[in-house]
């Protein structure tokens, strides 16, 4: 039983940490952010059990004949883990409900685009505000004014691949994990690969619609005049990924293909 | 089905029309006055469905009543600008967890990055 807890413990420590680093090392998530991504949840979930099956086992080791103070801290980290996923889930979903409540107040709904409302703000900024079937994608009026027509379909085909994928559900559940285990490292680099991961994945599913360089435009345009900001999440490697996978071969194709049929005037 | 979520929708628009009011009103407003501006751009509506929006808008705490007056009187808790500040600084940044929140489409691109791009751009539309 002891050798058991051991195997599990080892299993557990190395899904804590040389695991996660070496995937977040690696080059190869960015080619394949959707496997990378199972590869993380797989991480995450394997991790916690191992560690809380690691913690059983020991207990019933030392303890065998009362096996019910044996599982005691076990089920007290299980509990703790879960305890700290409501926590997120109810807090987040709070601050979605607000900020829903202020977009029907301050946002018209877009004249042709269903669940889009348009923002009156000078600023060009799109989002989505993921809440299940009533997901919204807010567009400002400073993004309509400066996208054209294919780089404004780059820009929704990456916000509704994040509300039809339900990636705010992969990011609660990191988040979670994160809350629970604040001075772990590790958490806080989960967090900043899944949400990088995930930015890669819309991009692939705008990249399927629109050719390469008017999504690396919709970028751009979005980005300009945003410098003081721009130091946020722009150094996590994944971010960087995201701009330098449209530098590519294919971006070069792309940018061709655009240059035989000029989409801009 | 599809009646309901047409009457969620208008009932949402009907929220915005009323803040609009009480927004450009300096006093608090009755839901008479309310319905009297109202009135100046659309059709009729009934003082009850009027106090319903109210009643709406105070549990989410963009209006505020003074009980003591009959008819009871409105206002809006906050300004437009407030509120639109509080949106954006949500989307922007600044809030700890805008991340959990919302998705942005691109959250920062350094300046390094830009430049890149640019030069791709530049080569792919210009040669």
């Amino acid at each position: 039983m002891l050798a058991l807890a051991c195997a599990l413990a080892i299993v557990a420590v190395l899904l804590a940490w040389p695991a996660p680093v070496a995937l977040a090392r690696a080059a190869w998530p960015s080619r394949a952010p959707a496997r990378a991504l199972l590869v993380w949840q797989a991480i995450g979930l394997a991790g916690g059990l191992s560690m809380i099956g690691a913690l059983a086992l020991a207990g019933l080791a030392v303890a065998p004949t009362r096996p019910a103070l044996a599982v005691t801290p076990a089920a007290a980290l299980a509990a703790y883990l879960l305890a700290h996923l409501a926590v997120v889930v109810v807090r987040v979903e709070r601050q979605r409900r607000r900020h829903h409540a202020l977009l029907e107040l301050l946002s018209s709904p877009h004249p042709t685009r269903k669940r889009t409302r348009v923002l009156d703000d000078a600023s060009p900024v799109a989002y989505c505000l993921p809440r299940g079937v009533r997901s919204l994608t807010v567009l400002s009026r400073g993004l309509l004014e400066r996208l054209e027509p294919d780089e404004l379909a780059a820009v929704v085909a990456h916000e509704r691949a994040h509300v039809e994928q339900r990636h705010d559900v992969l990011l609660v559940a990191f988040r979670a994990w994160h809350a629970a285990l604040p001075r772990f490292p590790v958490a806080g680099l989960a967090v900043r690969e899944v949400a990088g991961l995930v930015e890669l994945l819309a991009d692939d599913s705008a990249r399927r619609s629109v050719p390469d360089a008017v999504l690396a435009r919709a970028i751009l345009a979005v980005s300009a005049g945003r410098a003081a900001e721009a130091a946020e999440g722009a150094e996590a490697p994944r971010a960087r990924d995201r701009v330098r996978r449209l530098g590519g071969g294919r971006a070069t194709r792309a940018a061709a293909r655009a240059r035989a049929t000029p989409a801009r005037g | 089905m599809a009646v309901e979520v047409a009457g969620v929708a208008s009932l949402g628009e009907l929220e915005r029309s009323v803040m609009d009011v009480l927004w450009e009103s300096d006093a608090p407003l009755t839901a008479y006055d309310v319905q009297a501006r109202l009135e100046r751009d659309r059709r009729p509506l009934a003082v009850t469905t009027l106090l319903t929006v109210l009643s709406r808008l105070e549990k989410k705490a963009f209006v505020s009543s003074d009980r003591s007056a009959r008819p009871h009187r409105y206002r809006a808790t906050a300004s437009r600008a407030d509120h639109v500040a509080e949106l954006m600084h949500e989307v922007l940044g600044g809030a700890a967890d805008r991340g959990a929140v919302l998705e942005r489409f691109v959250g920062g691109v350094s300046a390094e990055d830009a430049a890149m791009l640019r030069r791709l751009l530049a080569g792919g539309e210009g040669g």
